[in-house]
């Protein structure tokens, strides 16, 4: 992975270090510390730290993470469920995966916390089925978690109690809407449900379940250990933390680049990825997945944040930035990502 | 028929969940692996073993686009031709492909060594033009990249023959 001086490396920061993958390089460096003090405070302590922190989904609909778990219910006399979403298919979007490939653990440490504070016992990652050499990898970690007692019975003596695995997707993006994911990983085709009721109500097998993406989970460590207010700092208001922004398409130096949320998109192409490929002029930016509203060459000043983007008609979407040269066809561009939605019945 | 380790790869995922039918995405998808597409046997198979009857299980195999009900070629090559492939000359990549195998979309070799298909975002988008053969990310693509791995797998292929 390309670094670059201007990055915050919070989610990233040991993707650097060798076997990064690995459990006992996870320890050696801070790793499974953000559980063991999260099991020894309230549930409803995380979540009012993660509410805090203003951490906000980011599969894309940049829901607070913390109010949806919050709407959990207390008192149920059902299962409750935790559900990673690694179903990651907005074309520009491939974060996700380098945060599975260098560092599973941080994923597991923050689906594990995400347990205890909804007081669930069983976990599923849902994976996309193209991301085989990822499931062997979180397969590994997760195994590994069970050997030390991070995951399993009586976490670390708390009398917790939390087991987890993957479950593979075998090929359809629309099985990323969290509904559409429940069907199908039910056994079923991955058709969207009709809300409400919100899974968070009537979820997996008709249980309470909060669904959260890769990303959104693996900064959950960083927000117990540090605690909120320090991760929303990182941020602009009501916008917390920091952001994996895949920038592609006509940039110089492509790239995933960890930066703080509301970093501003024209620095971002220009500073960060080097400025448009073959020194052309852009023509315009997808800002965050081939679902939002593009932008012009004269709207690049916007803040990279939920709020600014929804402000001016577009979307933060899932982080994936496609950038688009003064040669390009638009009609072409657009013709080709209607086809995929066509193609994935959405739209 | 199912080899022994599949049979028991297919009941420890059905252990992990309350619910059978929930592995039946998975055990398609590891029984594609061994078998090279879905068989009949294959459905029958994970049928029984979740407790559905075996049109539940046709019905999920048209809706997921990795799932076969037919072999593929040895080299399944998908390559993504989605927006940011696209603009750094993802169907150049494919058109390529087709050229060099012969063969268009959906479209096997007659000697079951290659086939191609044109696929969706495969979540290689700083890496584009991308492809997967098989389960393998193969990224920054160009002609010539695609010509030195036709050429490697066509040598692994008959190192394989000479030794069976």
């Amino acid at each position: 992975m390309r670094g670059n001086p201007l990055e915050v490396k919070i989610l990233t920061r040991r993707f650097g270090l060798p076997n990064s993958a690995s459990i006992d390089v996870y320890l050696a460096n801070e790793g499974y510390q953000a559980l063991k003090k999260a099991l020894a405070i309230k549930p409803d302590d995380v979540i009012n730290e993660v509410k805090k922190s203003a951490l906000r989904g980011r599969g894309g609909a940049g829901f607070n993470a913390g109010m949806k778990w919050g709407f959990v219910p207390k008192q149920a006399n059902k299962p409750k469920y935790v559900v990673c979403n690694a179903d990651e298919s907005e074309p520009g979007t491939c974060k996700d995966r380098v945060l599975m490939e260098y560092d599973p653990h941080q994923l597991l440490e923050g689906i594990v916390i995400a347990g205890y504070a909804i007081q669930s016992h069983q976990g599923y990652i849902y994976i996309r089925g193209e991301y085989r050499y990822l499931m062997e990898i979180v397969d590994h970690a997760i195994a590994e978690a069970y050997a030390r007692g991070y995951l399993g019975k009586n976490i670390l003596g708390s009398g917790f109690d939390f087991d987890l695995c993957t479950h593979s997707g075998a090929g359809a993006y629309e099985c990323g809407e969290e509904t559409a994911l429940l069907n199908s990983l039910e056994g079923l085709r991955g058709y969207p449900r009709v809300k409400p009721p919100f899974p968070a109500v009537i979820g997996l097998y008709g249980c309470p379940t909060i669904i959260n993406n890769v990303e959104t989970l693996s900064n959950v460590p960083h927000i117990v250990l540090q605690g909120g207010d320090w991760y929303a700092k990182l941020g602009t208001p009501n916008n917390g933390g920091t952001r994996l922004f895949c920038l592609s398409g006509h940039i110089e130096r492509p790239g995933i680049y960890e930066l703080p949320m509301g970093f501003p998109l024209g620095r971002m192409i220009e500073e960060v990825g080097g400025g448009v490929w073959r020194g052309k002029r852009l023509k315009c930016v997808i800002p965050g997945g081939s679902s939002c509203p593009v932008l012009t060459a004269e709207e690049i000043d916007v803040p990279m944040d939920f709020d600014s983007l929804t402000k001016i008609g577009s979307m933060l979407g899932s982080g994936g930035v496609v950038v688009l040269d003064e040669d390009t066809c638009m009609v072409k561009a657009a013709w080709r990502i209607m086809k995929f939605y066509a193609h994935e019945s959405c739209g | 028929m199912l080899s022994d380790a599949l049979k028991h790869k297919f009941d420890t995922v059905i252990a992990r969940y309350p619910l059978k039918r929930s592995a039946i995405v998975p055990l398609l998808l590891f029984a594609q692996d061994e078998i090279g597409h879905v068989s009949d046997e294959a459905v029958e198979e994970i049928a029984r073993r979740v407790g559905v009857r075996p049109i539940e299980v046709v019905e999920d195999i048209g809706y997921y686009s990795m799932l076969h009900r037919k072999p593929v070629g040895r080299y399944h090559f998908q390559v993504c031709t989605n927006i940011s492939c696209m603009l750094r000359g993802g169907e150049e990549i494919f058109a390529h492909c087709a050229k060099k195998l012969g063969i268009g979309h959906k479209q096997t070799t007659p000697d079951g060594l290659f086939s191609l298909e044109e696929v969706e975002c495969l979540g290689a988008c700083c890496g584009a033009p991308a492809m997967q053969v098989n389960y393998d990310y193969y990224e920054n693509l160009t002609p010539e990249k695609i010509d030195e791995l036709i050429e490697k797998l066509r040598r692994k292929d008959q190192g394989s023959r000479i030794k069976d």
